[in-house]
């Protein structure tokens, strides 16, 4: 550290930016940790099924897994594209022994 | 300047402890504790802290084998100092072309420890689950209180085979982010992928051990601090070893860096083996190095 480098005011702490970045990555990540494989390709495939008979935006899939007591529960909501008034409905609901 | 600190008054070494009988804690004297030091990220200290943790432990009486799980880029016996002593290996135990007993290097400093080193020739998949257990079991019967299984990097089978019987984890990481993400991984590993999760015999117990640690980068906020690092992870943390020339000199060597007391790390090492031990030590070279006004003014 030389003398001019003791008068210029230092930049915004990057640790403090590194903190922040983990604690948002990890706790994603963490969520995304018990979550079955499959979940991704079957999005994927049911997307494929409902564009045969509705034109639905990729992004209006939703799936997830619920823990449920003993149970896993498998919720899966598709928004259909205008027509009707309310966008989001919910297509199937589907629930499933525990599977672990 | 580097983060040697020579100052006297800043590296009290702490008087040798002698084995007492709260250590190890009552009721598991005769068990033998299978330790895996793991990461997930390469690069960050996982071989310098096995080869550290495992003197520290023989010096205190105990009888430790320490393991290289990383078949095909072997280390643990350069670290340790033995690489010309190496006949067989941990893949010829394995695979019945030796007895463990040959194949276990004796320490030349402590005689309750052993070395086995991994096979530098094959590949990976050298290792089975069912050929570590053995190996395991054999240690255990021998009457070993530790054996440390030091892990390669990555998550594949070296990793995860190293991991699979611990009893306890020393998680390392540097403060800097693709270590804390990849340690988070392995958090996440260690608590599914164990035989401890899944027969349901109590979690392996996970430790942090923070290396590479540099006190006056802290102080400026240009390094994460250690506090920071266990609030996003989530566990405790044993050790903390400051960034110190030390550790390359102690490798240098082959003189795990335990044993060299007048460096920051290695009294910071001795310490973390304190406490896996159950004692309790205060952290020390956590704080920056107080520098006077004329040496910030001028630089040093």
């Amino acid at each position: 550290m030389g003398i001019l480098d003791f008068f210029r005011s230092r930049p915004k702490n990057t640790a403090s930016v590194a903190k922040e970045r983990l604690r948002i990555i990890v706790a994603q990540e963490r969520a995304q940790q018990g979550r079955p494989d499959y979940l991704p390709l079957l999005r994927r495939e049911i997307l494929e099924v409902i564009r045969k008979y509705v034109n639905v935006d990729p992004d209006a899939i939703d799936i997830h897994v619920e823990k449920d007591g003993d149970s896993e529960v498998l919720e899966l909501s598709v928004a259909l594209p205008e027509q009707r008034t309310a966008g989001t409905e919910k297509a199937g609901e589907a629930a499933t022994p525990s599977e672990a | 300047m580097e983060n040697e600190q020579h100052d006297p008054s800043r590296v009290e070494t702490p008087p040798l402890p002698v084995p007492d009988a709260s250590f190890p804690s009552p009721g598991r004297t005769t068990l033998t504790e299978i330790i895996v030091v793991t990461s997930g990220k390469g690069g960050v200290g996982k071989t310098t802290t096995s080869a550290s943790l495992a003197v520290g432990l023989a010096r205190r009486g105990k009888k430790v084998a320490v393991i290289d799980f990383d078949v095909g880029l072997r280390n643990l016996d350069l670290i340790m100092g033995c690489e010309r002593r190496v006949v067989y290996d941990f893949v010829n135990v394995i695979h019945e072309e030796c007895t463990l007993k040959q194949a276990l290097i004796k320490d030349k400093r402590y005689d309750s420890l052993y070395v086995l080193a991994a096979s530098q020739t094959r590949d990976k998949d050298a290792l089975s689950k069912e050929g570590v257990e053995k190996v395991l079991k054999e240690l255990t019967d021998e009457g070993f209180d530790y054996v440390i299984c030091d892990s390669p990097a990555g998550i594949e089978k070296g990793a995860s085979l190293a991991m699979y019987f611990a009893d306890r984890a020393v998680v390392v990481v540097n403060p800097e982010v693709s270590s804390v993400r990849d340690s988070d991984r392995i958090l996440g590993l260690l608590s599914s992928k164990t035989r401890r999760a899944e027969l349901g015999n109590g979690p392996v117990e996970q430790h942090l051990l923070l290396t590479r640690y540099n006190p006056d980068r802290v102080a400026v906020g240009d390094m994460m601090g250690v506090d920071d690092v266990k609030e996003i992870l989530g566990i405790e943390v044993i050790g903390v070893i400051p960034e110190s020339p030390g550790v390359l000199s102690a490798s240098n060597a082959g003189v795990p860096v335990i044993l060299d007391d007048t460096s920051p790390a290695g009294q910071a090492y001795e310490d973390a083996v304190a406490r896996l031990a159950g004692e309790t030590r205060p952290m020390r070279f956590l704080d920056a190095q107080k520098k006077g006004f004329l040496a910030r003014l001028f630089g040093s």
